[in-house]
């Protein structure tokens, strides 16, 4: 293939690039909580976490570490100025609510209708776990998958329809792939896609037809940490 | 002076929440019970009061509990390891580390009842606040709906949820006072304002008892109404 993928932090990077100004975006497990410390400095983002914090800020620097204050990944953060701590039914009432204007998920699959499958596996041996993942789905006004464009072995996660068992059904806007940028409107709708990689390419690496967005471009990286 | 004297000395009519020790603490609880355990993670886990329990030796319990512990001899993990616990209700039993729960789901000597994380709160804040259950979208048209009814409003499909009340519920809090009234530290808060009104028994470590009156009124987070025990332990 004659082009790059882009790495988890530039994936990041490249969500956080879209965050409207004075947004409350909820940031989920694992891609999700390192957009955190790419916000643009031009405009105000409040991150909220489940557990209960609004204006969750970059990972603590060494000897200002509180092991309390986690993140919904259980990973330790820092507080912004302005910054509030709530409880659990506050939390999610701001979720559940319709309060929290985008939340960033990561997904195992997302159909092309917008379902989204990011709680269950088809493992059947493994405990079942689904944390905040249904509430944010159905409560968020906007739902953005942040994820790897096809599993390790090459197969596509962007479906169809999905296999493994739905988080919610017909939630996801837009979905950010380490190859493309892709919103859900009667279909995938491909926004822009890494250099060098046609449509034919991505296609072939997606479970669902692709159309391309008459303004398609080539998806950006940061300056700093591009290869 | 005499009245005055006699008047310091009425101990019953005092409000004192305040236990000696984490055996005191977890004293009565018994066989059989619903016990709620504070905590995101580590975060907030009343990890001497779960160790308190273990000592205690109450069995066939129900725990309600975001997490299902990590790693072993400690918390929520070591009071699985036990045996003592039947079933567990819970949104995110398999965090890293989870080894005790996980052996126990394969070998089929847990019960789970998966909930939302959002659900498992509110239905512990409808407990508390009396309610018979509740509609919410969250779970609509997922696994996690079956067997609960589905109600559609305005063309959105809801489905309905039970409320959760507990007879025990084992929190921490950073600092409290005689009466009960709690602080927390950071986010450490999460389940904590919720457990405390939804148990009949709501028992709370903290880092240190501070004299009544010492808190500002506003900055009460749990009101002492919901709290029965408050024991001092060592951070």
């Amino acid at each position: 293939m004659s082009y790059t993928p882009l790495t988890r932090d530039e994936l990041a990077w490249r969500v956080a690039q879209d965050m409207p100004d004075g947004a409350y975006v909820n940031l989920g497990i694992g891609l999700p909580t390192r957009v955190a410390q790419f916000v643009p400095n031009d405009r105000e983002v409040v991150y909220h976490s489940e557990n209960g914090l609004l204006g969750v800020g970059p990972p603590p620097l060494p000897g200002h570490e509180d092991p309390e204050l986690v993140n919904a990944g259980k990973q330790m953060v820092t507080l912004l100025p302005g910054a509030s701590i709530f409880d659990h039914p506050l939390s999610f009432m701001m979720i559940r609510g319709g309060h929290i204007d985008i939340a960033l998920l990561g997904a195992y699959q997302v159909a092309a209708n917008g379902d989204l499958a990011n709680w269950a596996t088809d493992r059947e041996k493994a405990a079942p776990a689904v944390g905040g993942a249904m509430d944010l789905a159905a409560g968020a006004k906007r739902v953005w998958v942040l994820m790897e464009h096809t599993n390790k072995d090459g197969s596509p996660r962007l479906l169809e329809r999905c296999t493994y068992p739905l988080t919610a059904p017909a939630v996801v806007n837009r979905i950010y792939t380490n190859l493309a940028v892709i919103d859900i409107d009667n279909g995938f709708i491909v926004r822009e896609i890494v250099e060098g990689c046609s449509l034919a390419e991505l296609t072939a690496l997606t479970g669902a037809p692709l159309r391309r967005a008459p303004d398609c471009g080539v998806l950006p990286r940061p300056a700093t940490t591009a290869r | 002076m005499n009245q005055g004297l006699r008047a310091e000395k009425r101990p019953c009519t005092m409000i004192d929440k305040r236990v000696a020790s984490l055996s005191d603490a977890v004293a009565g609880i018994a066989d059989g019970s619903t016990i709620c355990l504070g905590g995101f993670g580590d975060s907030g886990s009343p990890l001497a009061l779960i160790d308190a329990l273990i000592q205690q030796g109450a069995r066939d319990l129900i725990v309600v509990s975001n997490n299902a512990g990590s790693g072993r001899g400690s918390g929520i993990a070591a009071l699985l390891e036990t045996g003592r616990v039947t079933k567990i209700v819970c949104s995110f039993p398999r965090s890293e580390g989870s080894v005790v729960f996980e052996e126990l789901y394969a070998a089929g000597k847990i019960e789970l009842e998966l909930v939302p994380q959002g659900t498992l709160s509110e239905r512990m804040r409808a407990g508390a606040a009396g309610l018979a259950g509740f509609y919410t979208p969250t779970g609509a048209g997922t696994l996690l709906a079956k067997g609960k009814e589905e109600r559609e409003f305005e063309g959105r499909t809801y489905v309905l949820e039970r409320p959760i009340t507990a007879d025990v519920a084992l929190i921490a809090a950073h600092h409290a006072d005689r009466w009960g009234n709690l602080v927390y530290h950071s986010a450490a808060r999460n389940f904590g304002p919720v457990m405390a009104p939804c148990a009949k028994l709501t028992v709370v470590q903290v880092a240190q008892i501070v004299e009544l009156g010492s808190i500002d009124p506003e900055v009460v987070v749990t009101p002492g109404i919901f709290v029965d025990r408050v024991v001092q332990v060592a951070r």
